[in-house]
């Protein structure tokens, strides 16, 4: 219970019901972005260990591209982590719309701020409902297994994620996963409608309802509610588990998958494994008013830290992705074209994926590709 | 308490000049004393004694005003002293405190609507010995004070949106014209600039300027010319030398006479006065109750004897007048005694008695 | 930080390369600061293209034709350099100005003056620095306006929650920007109890979302009192339309005047760059004696914001040595330098 109650504390918003939610999130102040001048500002959480570094070249991309998109740094950092951190974090967030973050590196003597927890306050308390991400063969990188193109579709907002634990007898640990039915709907609601948008031709459910047959039945029976209304979708479920194994076995199967929280961390960081590591590979999460751009899978890399070896991939794909929802085309298409690119046919690839480049040999020649498109740029 | 303490103090020695001034002085005028709250007291002795030392023909009837629910609700002020002022006809008031009750109206406001005090002057001139970064300030600001942005009229149209309406007349603007350049020829000035935003307020502000312009024409003798209120703004701030008489509306008016003030050092040393209909008058200093300060013997009374210097020149008694502003302004420029506020350590009582010795040298 | 890391070289300017600006000089002196700014993006070879519309109500150029060229120039550029649009004062019947006109079919709602001493120039208050941000689509500048009977005028005030938001957002997402630490209100609440109360509110609303920044608020006649008494106290400040007109021009003249403050207005969208306190000064007209240096440093920022961070740089610093050197100064500033002196002088310095 007093996690619970720590994590009350964090915000008043810290609502799980919800329709409750959405009522207060309603009457509180819905203030437009900060875009001014065709400039937006966007909050920018560097993060720990190869955060910062990334961000830099970023940042340094995005000057060079004059993209008209400007950075507030709130730091979050793992060694000076406590309630304000994470609550300055979210109040910059509020206010700028959207975020661009790295991971950070949880202190596991102090579990209360374990970053895992974090995700889920920052999530909950803006209603960052929907976990996007996109694994997509390179044809660049050597991987086992070629033309993968899923787009993984998670519930970020409750399920086995609600910190709701306790000890109800010594030795005996209740944790509750909490499945609703309006977020239910609103999760396999989002996917259909993305997969109509992309183009897509089917949408998986993955559940576990054979053994969960409440929770993740009602899960299961809201999305097959949805999908009745998208009869241009195909429409197919499948055990967590046999998923998994279907993914290393044949991963081109799956087109886009819906799935409630747990399951999605565990099938995207195989997905992301399956095309060349999380290196790779960006993470959207939007709700109703704000976005949280970053890397798909844990990557904080405190190992290669500063050491310039860091693969600088999946930031710049994710930027790519805030810039899009941003409504900023024209930068994401030039800035992503320019990184695929250098990673497809330069083949200037950083360790991680087998190569022998440097993070700031790879930023260089992705700004080179840029300049020779002859767009306008600022100075090197 | 202490306030209680300096309100009979005070009307220990405004009993005992009245009964002495009755004695001896023909043509002498009886003035409404509001003496106010907090400093009020205070600094209303001080004048009391300065023109006393002056001998000023002026006899002080002091009223308390405290706003009271009149028959049907209504607030007013207490009727003695409304007697009083319609009698007088001259006022000098210290500083009102409004109390801090659902529905108490603001004094000020009320002693304006009571008397149709529609015209607001503030002449601004710097006072040497007290710096500040402007030098050589000499103007005066007249304001309207019935209508404009301040009528009062406000309402909220759907949830979110609200008018506020801001009310020019023909009659307010014609009449505040014509003040200001009686003003101009009884105080010896020479031009009038009207302060506008015609540009912007074509109507409601083109009325206020085209009554201006009509005023000047029948007043060739004095000097007219009219300024956009963001021009004003930059040069007043770049050269305030250049400014004589400036006539404006309400807001306007609000702003540019507390900027006026800023430059010559602040609400403690600007004299102010209220014009109204039938010959009334009420002079006043601007500044607050300090109710900080109040009764410790520290407060500043030059902004509340100013004001009074200018209600002798309204009431024609220039020569005293003269004379209780130069003591005033000497006093200041020498330096030696000052109250805290003006960068010396004295109490008000010796800034008093300095100025008394002075008053009676000259 | 961009100037350092690109050292002193400027990149060469390819022609496929360019930023297209549009060019709105206006009346008064605007035509004769425009050439300066021309004249010195010219010779520090800056990548910036305009494109020149003449709009004018008092030269008989203004047309609605006109201002939907103007508007659709913006639209594709999005970004504007601008003079005075001077507004004859006669009442013709149209309440409106077009210069009214552009910045609400713009939607510029926003306009930032920051108010920064110029080093070398010594006024009665020096090393001032504070960022004025003025509500320019609402409040007393409505044109609304009606006689209901014979001599008596209503002029509307208009106050909105959804535009005091905006306002008061913009300026806090300004101050975080720009690491600021203080934004104030600036007010007549106590009279106004519901328009302004409005405003008030909506900024305490607004304040609670950035937790690290001081929020106070002061009524409009104190602020004026205190601007010209004890200007240091004040960092951001924030108002409706009225009360920014005058505290633009107010604390404009604190560190100078009119020829020395740049300004800009914002929307979402758009961008337009001009002088802090606007005045055509037509007076000055042809006589070659108006003070360049507001409309450059605005050119500057404009620079800035097309991400040309180098030769922002370059631009004011080049205004500012001038400046700081003394020795060619316009009238205004105390000097004797024509404008065309003070611009050649900038230009000899952008190299330096």
């Amino acid at each position: 219970m007093s996690l619970r109650h720590k994590s009350c504390l964090f915000d008043t918003m810290f609502i799980r019901d919800h329709k409750k939610s959405q009522l207060v999130a309603s009457n509180l102040l819905q203030p437009p972005p900060a875009k001014y001048g065709g400039r937006h500002t966007v909050t920018l959480i560097p993060g720990d260990g190869i955060g910062p570094e990334l961000f830099s070249h970023v940042r340094e991309v995005f000057r060079f591209s004059c993209v008209p998109v400007d950075f507030e740094v709130v730091q979050v950092n793992s060694a000076l982590e406590t309630e304000d951190d994470i609550n300055n974090a979210i109040t910059a967030i509020r206010r700028n719309g959207v975020a661009l973050k790295g991971e950070s590196l949880g202190v596991f003597t102090r579990y209360t701020f374990d970053p895992a927890l974090h995700r889920c306050i920052l999530f909950t308390s803006l209603d960052l409902y929907a976990n996007v991400m996109h694994c997509q063969s390179l044809p660049g990188v050597q991987t086992r297994h070629k033309n993968i193109d899923i787009m993984i579709i998670r519930e970020n907002t409750e399920g086995e994620y609600s910190s709701l634990e306790h000890e109800s007898v010594s030795g005996v640990v209740e944790s509750l996963k909490i499945i609703t039915r309006n977020n239910s709907l609103r999760i396999a609601e989002y996917a259909f409608r993305l997969a109509r948008e992309k183009g897509r031709r089917r949408v998986t459910a993955v559940h576990k309802a054979n053994i969960m047959k409440l929770g993740d039945g009602l899960f299961l029976q809201c999305c097959r509610e949805v999908a009745s209304g998208y009869p241009d979708i195909t429409f197919d479920s499948m055990i967590v588990d046999n998923t998994t194994m279907q993914l290393v076995s044949k991963p081109q199967q799956f087109d886009v998958m819906v799935m409630p929280n747990l399951y999605g961390n565990v099938v995207s960081n195989v997905c992301a494994g399956l095309v060349g590591g999380p290196g790779l590979v960006p993470g959207a999460n939007y709700g109703r008013d704000y976005a949280v751009f970053e890397t798909a899978t844990r990557n904080t890399g405190k190992s290669i830290a500063n050491k310039n070896i860091a693969n600088p991939t999946a930031l710049l794909l994710a930027s790519c992705m805030m810039l899009d929802h941003l409504k900023l085309y024209d930068y994401a298409t030039l800035i992503r074209n320019a990184v695929l690119t250098t990673m497809n046919e330069t083949q200037l690839h950083t360790a991680d994926i087998g190569g022998q480049g440097t993070t700031s040999e790879v930023v260089q020649s992705i700004m080179r590709i840029i300049q020779s498109k002859g767009q306008r740029t600022a100075e090197m | 308490m202490a306030s209680n303490a300096w309100r009979s103090a005070v009307q220990h020695v405004a009993g005992a000049l009245r009964k002495e001034t009755r004695t001896f002085s023909r043509g002498m005028q009886t003035v409404t004393l509001i003496p106010g709250d907090g400093i009020g007291p205070e600094i209303s002795t001080a004048v009391m004694k300065i023109f006393e030392a002056a001998q000023a023909p002026i006899q002080w009837e002091e009223r308390n005003v405290t706003a009271i629910k009149g028959p049907g609700g209504k607030w007013v002020i207490p009727p003695d002293a409304k007697e009083s002022m319609d009698r007088n006809k001259m006022g000098l008031k210290g500083p009102l405190k409004t109390p801090i009750a659902a529905g108490h109206p603001s004094m000020n406001l009320l002693l304006r609507k009571t008397f149709d005090l529609y015209s607001n002057v503030r002449p601004c001139v710097s006072i040497e010995g007290y710096k500040t970064p402007y030098t050589d300030v000499n103007l005066v600001t007249i304001r309207e004070n019935t209508e404009g942005e301040y009528s009062g009229i406000e309402h909220v149209i759907v949830d979110g949106v609200v008018q506020s309406i801001k009310l020019i007349t023909e009659q307010a603007s014609q009449r505040i014209a014509e003040y200001a350049f009686e003003y101009a020829r009884n105080n010896k000035r020479t031009s009038v600039t009207a302060v506008h935003k015609a540009n912007i307020m074509r109507m409601s502000d083109g009325l206020f300027l085209r009554k201006c312009r009509e005023a000047a024409e029948r007043n060739k003798d004095i000097k007219f010319t009219e300024m956009y209120l963001d021009t004003v703004c930059l040069n007043m701030v770049q050269d305030p030398t250049q400014f004589d008489i400036l006539v404006m509306p309400n807001l306007y008016g609000d702003i540019l006479s507390d900027l006026c003030a800023g430059l010559i050092g602040g609400l403690g040393v600007t004299p102010s006065g209220n014009i109204g209909t039938n010959g009334v008058a009420i002079f006043e200093s601007v500044h607050g109750t300090a109710p900080d300060i109040a009764g410790k013997d520290m407060a500043n009374p030059t902004a509340l004897l100013l004001s009074a210097v200018m209600m002798l020149r309204h009431m024609g008694l220039h020569d005293h007048a003269k004379r209780i502003e130069t003591a005033c302004f000497d006093t200041i420029r020498d330096k030696k005694v000052l109250t805290g506020d003006l960068g010396g350590k004295s109490k008000c009582s010796e800034f008093t008695e300095a100025i008394c010795q002075r008053v009676r040298d000259l | 930080i961009s100037a350092v890391r690109s050292g002193s070289e400027a990149p060469p300017a390819r022609a496929d390369a360019t930023f297209k600006v549009t060019m709105v000089p206006g009346d008064g002196v605007g035509p004769e600061l425009m050439s300066a700014v021309k004249d010195v993006f010219k010779a520090g070879d800056v990548p910036v293209e305009f494109e020149e519309f003449h709009l004018s109500e008092v030269q008989n150029m203004a047309s609605e034709e006109k201002l939907e060229q103007v508007l659709n120039s913006m639209k594709s550029n999005r970004v504007a350099i601008k003079g005075k649009i001077h507004t004859p004062m006669e009442f013709k019947g149209e309440l409106a100005s077009y210069e009214m006109k552009l910045r609400r079919k713009l939607d510029l709602f926003a306009n930032v003056v920051h108010v920064n001493s110029l080093p070398g120039y010594t006024t009665r208050h020096n090393n001032l620095d504070l960022v004025i941000i003025r509500e320019q689509t609402e409040g007393e500048y409505s044109s609304l306006e009606h006689e209901s009977v014979t001599g008596v005028i209503e002029c509307l005030k208009i106050i909105t929650r959804e535009k005091s938001r905006r306002i008061a957002k913009f300026a806090f997402d300004y101050a975080t920007k720009k690491g600021r630490n203080k934004v104030t209100a600036v007010h007549k609440a106590n009279i106004m109890k519901l328009g302004d109360g409005l405003f008030l509110q909506s900024c305490a609303e607004v304040a609670q979302l950035y937790p690290k920044i001081k929020y106070e608020n002061i009524i409009i006649d104190n602020c004026c009192m205190q601007l010209v008494q004890n200007p240091y106290q004040f960092d951001v400040l924030v108002m409706p339309n009225l009360y920014g007109n005058i505290i633009d021009n107010l604390a404009a003249g604190l560190v100078g005047g009119a020829g020395v403050v740049p300004g800009e207005s914002y929307s979402a969208e758009y961008a337009v760059f001009e002088t802090g306190a606007r005045h055509p000064f037509a007076q000055a007209v042809g006589r070659n004696i108006a003070n360049p240096t507001a409309m450059l440093l605005s050119s500057a920022n404009m620079l800035r914001h097309l991400n040309l961070d180098y030769h922002s740089q370059m631009v004011s610093d080049a205004v500012k040595r001038v400046i700081k050197q003394g020795k060619v100064r316009t009238g205004d500033l105390g000097g004797y330098a024509t404008s065309d002196e003070f611009t050649r002088a900038v230009i000899a310095n952008l190299a330096a």
